[in-house]
């Protein structure tokens, strides 16, 4: 899932300073999920902004709604109706979220309420570790099932570089090397073949922002307006 | 000849080789280069000048390996993967080759976090690998990472380094043959202390005809006293440190550490001479450039041959 941190409150008390009537929008799917900007976290943000604004003698009118998903239309579409009675909006979704929703409501001023961190897994309630960097070229069939690109410090096709560390990367003794957790996994499986030819230059494809139509679908006339 | 330089002139003439190293000062005079330099002049074959290292900004590679040529030394160009695309490393390729720079190093350079701009975005758009073969491919077959045609080609000594000590112990060989594999001419390796790992690392790569395939240039580091050699084996990663060593050190006065870690790095260069497979010693005097000329003399390095 897409994991996200809630940004610094003073951050956020920044970004919205100016403005009296703020609705907080949070998104019920992977924001929800890694407890940054659920229906919970839009309730706690809510009131300690309205807190924090009548310390500073500058109250604010706040209004709260989670929805769905803020990367779905089909979601954003019960804002419509409210949107017109705020002065900015502060998303606790994802950077996707609050993009579409900066899109749909394009001249109402909408804030990042968190800082999106990449795609990760859930090890522990409240405990997520990055695994994808989605660069559109997986090689996960050669390394194990382990991504050189989010993994590895450098990113490296071939490595381990000369800075792995008895097991672990050069960076920190917390962060596994990731070609030494390669190399293991593969001699383990009697696939250490897979990693003996060359890996060539990478042709990265994350270079310009991507667009993903499926066989079988169009885009929409409209939507190409 | 594939670039005509001296250290493959040396290589190709059978002479054990001696390199040095240089490190670019954290600022724009030219005669620090120009003092240090001095000290090695005579004394190596060509010096390998250290780009970033521990990625901390200095004087660009190139521009302190012109210095040297124009001091009448040969430099190796050290190029890491982490401060360019593919872009900026082939012009500077061809730029080097222009203005006479005949020896590369081909790194993929240490993270940014140890340097000085820790939140530096590293490149790392190709690895040393795969810019191992792409020096190769502008220099023998004319053509850019791309496919086009190169019109001039490059005349680059290709070097990569080799690290026999960092985990895993037994793909450290593999990882030489994808170097040898993408095209390296020469290896220098990182700085040696086990001597009993590296004679199994070379038997490993005699055994895989790697050695009859590139240069291997062992690295030598000579320790200047006790307090860095209980650095090295804490703290530098894939650096491996015996205890012997330390020991070494502990049982002489403290002002005599240096001198014994000189008189290690001359055992260790003595039995290197003599190990099959091994072709020169690359010598890492950091920051100890000045001793450079003594270490050469007693190892019985100098004179250096001089061919045409």
């Amino acid at each position: 899932m897409i994991v996200a941190k809630r940004k610094p409150f003073d951050e956020i008390m920044q970004l919205t300073q100016g403005y009296q009537k703020v609705l907080v929008v949070g998104c019920g799917t992977c924001v929800a999920v890694c407890l940054a900007g659920g229906e919970k976290e839009v309730a706690v943000l809510t009131a300690e902004l309205d807190m924090g604004r009548k310390l500073k003698d500058t109250p604010i009118d706040l209004g709260s709604i989670t929805v769905e998903r803020q990367c779905d239309r089909e979601y954003l579409a019960q804002l419509d109706n409210m949107v017109g009675q705020y002065d900015a909006l502060l998303s606790m979704a994802c950077g996707v979220g609050i993009q579409f929703l900066a899109e749909r409501f394009p001249n109402t001023p909408v804030f990042p309420a968190v800082d999106t961190c990449g795609l990760a897994v859930n090890q522990d309630v409240g405990w997520y570790e990055e695994r994808c960097r989605s660069c559109g070229r997986c090689v996960l069939g050669l390394t194990g099932g382990i991504c050189p690109v989010t993994m590895c410090a450098k990113g490296l096709y071939n490595g381990p570089c000369g800075g792995t560390n008895k097991g672990n990367c050069e960076i920190s003794a917390d962060q596994p090397c990731a070609w030494n957790a390669i190399y293991e996994r593969l001699k383990a499986q009697g696939r250490l073949d897979c990693i003996l030819e060359l890996s060539p230059a990478q042709e990265w494809k994350d270079t310009t922002p991507r667009t993903l139509i499926q066989p079988g679908y169009k885009k929409p006339e409209k939507a190409k307006e | 000849m594939k670039s005509g330089s001296n250290l493959e002139k040396v290589l190709k003439a059978g002479h054990f080789a001696f390199t040095g190293e240089l490190g670019p000062p954290r600022g724009a005079h030219a005669e620090e280069v120009r003092k240090k330099a001095a000290h090695l002049k005579g004394n190596v074959d060509s010096v390998n000048i250290t780009d970033n290292q521990t990625a901390v900004v200095r004087m660009a590679s190139w521009a302190a390996c012109l210095i040297l040529i124009q001091e009448g030394l040969e430099p190796n160009y050290q190029m890491v993967c982490r401060d360019r695309n593919r872009l900026a490393m082939q012009a500077d390729i061809l730029g080097a080759s222009a203005l006479g720079i005949r020896n590369m190093l081909c790194l993929s350079g240490d993270h940014c976090q140890f340097g000085d701009h820790p939140t530096a975005k590293g490149v790392f758009d190709v690895d040393s690998m795969q810019l191992i073969g792409m020096v190769k491919q502008m220099r023998d077959e004319g053509k850019f990472l791309s496919g086009a045609e190169v019109d001039g080609k490059p005349q680059i000594f290709i070097g990569a380094a080799s690290n026999p000590f960092a985990d895993p112990f037994e793909w450290r060989v593999h990882r030489l043959a994808k170097k040898v594999k993408a095209g390296v001419d020469f290896i220098q390796t990182q700085c040696i202390y086990n001597m009993p790992k590296f004679r199994e690392f070379i038997r490993q790569a005699n055994d895989m005809g790697l050695t009859e395939k590139a240069f291997i240039l062992a690295g030598i580091t000579p320790m200047k006293s006790l307090g860095m050699a209980k650095y090295m084996k804490s703290k530098v990663p894939g650096m491996d440190v015996p205890d012997e060593i330390i020991a070494r050190l502990q049982g002489v006065a403290r002002d005599k550490q240096a001198e014994e870690g000189i008189k290690i790095a001359l055992d260790q260069i003595a039995e290197l001479k003599e190990m099959k497979g091994v072709a020169g010693v690359h010598l890492m005097a950091i920051e100890w450039e000045h001793r450079v000329p003594e270490i050469a003399e007693r190892a019985g390095m100098l004179p250096r041959p001089k061919l045409n």
